[in-house]
């Protein structure tokens, strides 16, 4: 498989990356090479084989419904780039 | 050319839980921003989910009923998308193997006909926090206070026909989730609000049309203004020659329209995968058969019942058991006061009237059941006529005391002394000897005419009936 | 002092030959001294440092305190720790000061152990030589033209250069074992689930693990003891009964079957490191264990796998750095998506933008079926092979890497070459096994590391079958000169 610019561009969007377009055929041809190499996993015959999406081979526990934490967002807030009335801020959302 | 419509809903609702699904933050609405937001439902580096317990709980409940299949495992996936209420960057939701599939629902229509909408799953997630878009100095504000509040997604199959459909399926459902208790079904809030797919397709076509997705629609009303502006807008364009687009579109209920969500228009590429952090959920035969258990009376069972024991008409009972309080509040008031069908009346009628004047819902009114009871008892005994108990009632809704207090206070019972209403009888039949005439030469109207000069005079105390007997005799009639 | 290992250390603090404050100031002076020349430190903080260890003397003298009290340990910057930066080695949280603690964490300081401060690290783990780091790379103190390792490379020089009594790190796809084998120092991965991921900034999160960077097994076994156990925070972390390592450290190994697998002694091994590995084995004989040829047929897809797998999780881990609630936020956003776009673009190094995009890719509509649901496929078979030989073998034996510690920049601008550095590490974390590295020697003046894997929660028998190998060798005791 190999990337083209245009694809590392479709990607690097879809991932919401900055890319300098001069850093972009350097991209390209890094990720053609570990594609490639990922690309040796064609090599086995996978059929019948049960995908394994987790070690564990064991079943989510649950948690009681009882509130626990209480309201720290001063705290969590002191490290934030932009708040405001206990907002955070963003460059406007256009709908 | 005749064109179909087919509508499929999405509805989503929120699961009525004390903590988020995946955190122990409290679920409460109304709170100071980001007050009920924590490290896990701001996404912090390094925080982990754990599933709230209940909101399995409450998804087998609605499983089963609908009559569908509650999957034994089912698995939480990552809908992974950048929005700024969307704190982790992906949403937890579930997408090959929901935990609840295939199941049904009945909706009624206003001409009393049925029909069976497919329910083809509903599934777990989180919800996403709110953007604000006030102005702060050029700026969208964000509240993760409700992200992480646990939802039900429903999702229908494209069965419905009509505007009118889809809203009787939209309030079936809305009953359905507020009976089993697992949502507070509160659309101002936004506990209960949906997305339509909307397409036409010439009548005969086998094949649908190009759909439109709308989305976020918060009301009954509004689910049936969208719906009808949109099919009208796609037979607009197609009879014009044109093609309809497949995109989101928002309902804008002051202009009444729906216009295309250009942010969304982008193709979305959500890149499912299982959540790592999560792992398989068990829904238990055990948790099966104990949720079984506590299930309640369901609205259908409940409007049946209501037909057979309270020889109610369908259309009361429908409108009876439309929720679970306003059921309940009929029950309680038929039993205390020993008469179904006045009580029927009184709850559909009178009751629903004055909630719907002041916007009140049934749990506010401020008549409980057992006060109406006691007032139509009092209608029932003969102390008070309907017509007072008008009077009475709005007594105590304005919070005047119960009906005994009220008919005693202002001395409205009915006067049940002969002599005191043959009194008052003699002095109309002697100021009316034209009538008196008439009537005896047989135009029994004029019975009317008397005995509303009697109430009129009595002030309305007097017995309708007994002031017919009374005059029928005087007269030798 | 600092010539000490965490058990003698321990007894001597009970003892009261020193206090705390005393051992957790000369750590401070060495690293003062020395770290300028490895690097190996993100963060110091003397002050938090020296109030634990007061507090842990108080505990001492009323005599309640547990073995880790009073030890001064270096704690990977990727455990987030109240109040103290927790940068993940990168730009994107240079200024993140976290607000709460990860459960290993709290665990330290229930245990009352001292934070000397956080080890520099690849950025977000993403790495095998410790030269991804937004503060530079870290050096090997056994020759500081050579890599350390990565990503634990901060904790792995650390140790090894004695500015730490011992160290946590986290290991992905080698993370513990590559640095501990490049550095000469003992390192435990423990099986997935063993120890609580919370708090932990998530790179893979069906493969990461915390575990132990300690010059020995015995000392690695009184780390686990504070760390493993169940984690309510944590869906992921087991809830089963955590045996105290300690206890069968001396176990006799008599008849322990090892199994060599073929496939990790094959083409692309040093022969210098082969022969050391090999001698380390004689050693094992010598204590009566047995060895079995075993093979593990689908070794040569881990790497492969492990690149689709890790990639994918971290495209979608990593989305929450957005310059929205915490983290780097670029300069004068024009609008939401300048806003992302740049404050992730500037803020992520080259090799972790590399990574979120393979991933990205590989979840991308069209693309997943034949990426991330054939390495999960892959994924199986690697794990069905573990399974298999462990009905034959108590427990396998393998060169942790295939070469002694690079030189810093020769594998920098190669990806596929700096991957492949992982080779023996990464199907342990596929499986999600316990795996270790001793020390098993040196090549070229630089130190060989044994990895020893063993079955789900064996890692009472690991800790057993490193620490009598210790007994009989010393070279988990050797010291770089520089460093003495």
């Amino acid at each position: 498989m190999s990337l083209d610019n245009t694809e590392v561009k479709r990607i690097a969007h879809l991932a919401r990356l900055a890319i300098d377009e001069e850093d972009i055929p350097n991209y390209a041809h890094n990720l053609t090479n570990i594609l490639d190499m990922v690309e040796q996993m064609g090599t086995v015959n996978t059929d019948n084989v049960t995908p394994m999406a987790h070690p564990l081979d064991t079943l989510q526990r649950l948690r009681d419904d009882e509130p626990s934490e209480s309201n720290k967002r001063d705290h969590f807030q002191k490290i934030s780039p932009a708040v405001e009335n206990g907002l955070f801020l963003v460059p406007k959302v256009i709908e | 050319m005749q064109w179909e419509t087919v509508i499929g809903l999405e509805i989503h609702t929120q699961l009525a839980t004390k903590s988020k699904i995946f955190s122990g933050a409290p679920t409460a609405y109304g709170a100071e921003p980001n007050t009920q937001a924590c490290a896990v439902d701001l996404g912090l580096p390094g925080v982990l989910p754990v599933l709230n317990k209940e909101v399995v709980r409450m998804a087998a409940k609605f499983g089963l009923a609908i009559g569908a299949r509650v999957a034994p495992i089912s698995i939480f996936a990552r809908k992974n998308y950048f929005y700024p209420d969307l704190p982790k960057g992906y949403q937890i939701s579930q997408y090959e193997l929901p935990i609840v599939e295939t199941g049904k629902l009945e909706i009624e229509l206003e001409d009393g006909t049925t029909k069976i909408i497919g329910v083809t799953r509903a599934h777990l997630e989180e919800d996403a926090g709110k953007s604000l878009h006030e102005d702060f100095h050029g700026m969208t504000g964000i509240d993760l206070n409700r992200a992480g509040t646990p939802l039900l997604e429903i999702v229908s199959e494209p069965d419905m026909r009509s505007a009118k459909e889809a809203v009787a399926y939209m309030k079936k459902m809305h009953s359905l989730v507020t009976y089993l208790g697992i949502s507070d079904g509160n659309m101002q809030e936004g506990s209960f609000r949906c997305d339509a797919n909307v397409s036409v397709r010439p009548v005969g076509q086998a094949e649908f049309g190009t759909r439109t997705e709308l989305k976020n629609i918060n009301s009954f009303r509004f689910v049936e203004k969208a719906i009808n502006f949109e099919v009208e807008r796609q037979i607009d364009v197609l009879e014009g020659g044109g093609k309809i687009t497949q995109e989101t579109r928002l309902y804008d209920a002051d202009k009444d329209e729906t216009r295309s969500m250009r942010s969304k228009e982008e193709a979305m590429d959500y890149r499912y995968f299982p959540d790592p952090d999560l792992l398989p959920v068990e829904v238990s035969e055990n948790l099966l058969n104990e949720v079984k258990a506590s299930l309640p009376e369901l609205p259908d069972a409940k409007r049946n019942r209501f037909v057979e024991e309270y020889k109610l008409s369908r259309e009361d009972a429908n409108q009876l058991t439309a929720d679970r309080e306003t059921a309940d509040y009929f029950e309680t008031t038929a039993k205390a006061c020993a008469d179904a069908k006045l009580a029927a009346n009184w709850v559909n009628v009178s009751l629903a009237g004055a909630l719907n004047k002041e916007g009140k819902d049934i749990s506010e009114s401020p008549v409980s059941a057992d006060m109406l009871a006691g007032m139509l008892k009092r209608i029932t005994d003969n102390t008070i006529s309907g017509k007072i108990a008008k009077e009475v009632f709005e007594a105590m809704w304005n919070g005047e005391g119960d009906a005994d207090a009220i008919i005693d206070k202002k001395g409205l019972k009915q006067i049940t002394d002969t002599g005191a209403i043959e009194a008052v009888l003699d002095e109309i039949i002697a100021a009316n000897p034209a009538q008196v005439e008439q009537l005896k030469g047989g135009k029994d109207k004029l019975m009317g005419f008397f005995v509303g000069q009697v109430m009129k005079q009595t002030g309305g105390k007097a017995n309708p009936g007994q002031v017919n007997q009374l005059l029928k005799k005087k007269l030798g009639l | 002092m600092h010539h000490k290992t965490i058990a003698e250390l321990s007894k001597g603090l009970q003892a009261k030959e020193f206090s705390s404050e005393e051992l957790t100031q000369a750590y401070l002076a060495r690293i003062k001294q020395l770290d300028p020349q490895l690097n190996s430190y993100i963060t110091v903080v003397e002050e938090q440092a020296l109030a634990q260890a007061r507090e842990a003397d108080a505990l001492i003298a009323s005599g309640k305190a547990v073995p880790m009290t009073g030890i001064p340990l270096a704690q990977k910057d990727i455990f987030c720790t109240n109040g103290v930066r927790t940068s993940c080695g990168s730009k994107m949280l240079d200024n993140f000061i976290a607000p709460y603690d990860a459960t290993v964490i709290e665990r330290f300081n229930q245990a009352g152990s001292v934070m000397l401060g956080k080890t520099n690290m690849d950025e977000f783990a993403m790495g095998s030589s410790n030269e991804t780091s937004f503060y530079g790379p870290v050096k090997n103190p056994w020759d500081t033209k050579t890599v350390p390792g990565g990503s634990s490379g901060g904790s792995a020089a650390c140790v090894a250069g004695r500015l730490a009594a011992g160290a946590t790190g986290t290991d992905t796809g080698g993370s513990i074992r590559q640095p501990a084998a490049l550095c000469g120092i003992t390192g435990i991965k423990p099986t997935y689930g063993r120890v609580s991921r919370y708090g932990m900034i998530a790179f893979a999160s069906s493969l990461d693990q915390a575990g132990t960077m300690t010059q020995t097994a015995e000392d690695s076994a009184m780390m686990l003891n504070v760390m493993a156990g169940f984690d309510e925070r944590d869906s992921t972390c087991l809830d089963m009964a955590v045996p105290d390592y300690t206890v069968n450290l001396n176990d006799d190994i008599k008849g322990l079957k090892i199994g060599l697998p073929k496939e990790y002694f094959a083409e692309g091994l040093d022969a210098e490191v082969s022969k050391t590995v090999e001698a380390a084995i004689e050693e094992y004989k010598k204590l009566g264990a047995e060895v079995v040829d075993i093979s593990l047929p689908n070794s040569s897809l881990s790497v492969p796998a492990y690149y689709v797998v890790a990639p994918a999780e971290c495209s979608s881990n990593l989305s929450r750095f957005d310059g929205v609630r915490f983290g780097y936020r670029c300069e004068d956003p024009q609008d939401l998506e300048d806003l992302y776009k740049r404050s992730r673009g500037e803020g992520f190094g080259s090799e972790v933008k590399r990574r979120i995009m393979v991933g990205t890719y590989a979840l991308s509509a069209g693309y997943y079926d034949a990426y991330y649901l054939k390495a999960q496929k892959i994924r199986r078979l690697i794990s069905d092979d573990f399974k298999q030989a462990f009905e034959k073998v108590d427990v396998i034996m393998a060169p942790t890497t295939p070469t002694v510690a690079f030189n810093i920049g020769e594998k920098v601008d190669d990806p596929i070459t700096m991957y492949l550095s992982d080779i023996n590490t990464i199907a342990v974390n596929l499986a999600g096994l316990p795996g270790m590295s001793v020390p098993a020697g040196f090549s070229q003046n630089l130190p060989v590391g044994l990895q020893i894997i063993g079955n789900y929660f064996e890692e009472s028998r690991l800790l057993n079958v490193a620490h009598k190998y210790q007994q009989v060798t010393d070279w988990h005791n050797k010291m770089p000169e520089s460093f003495k």
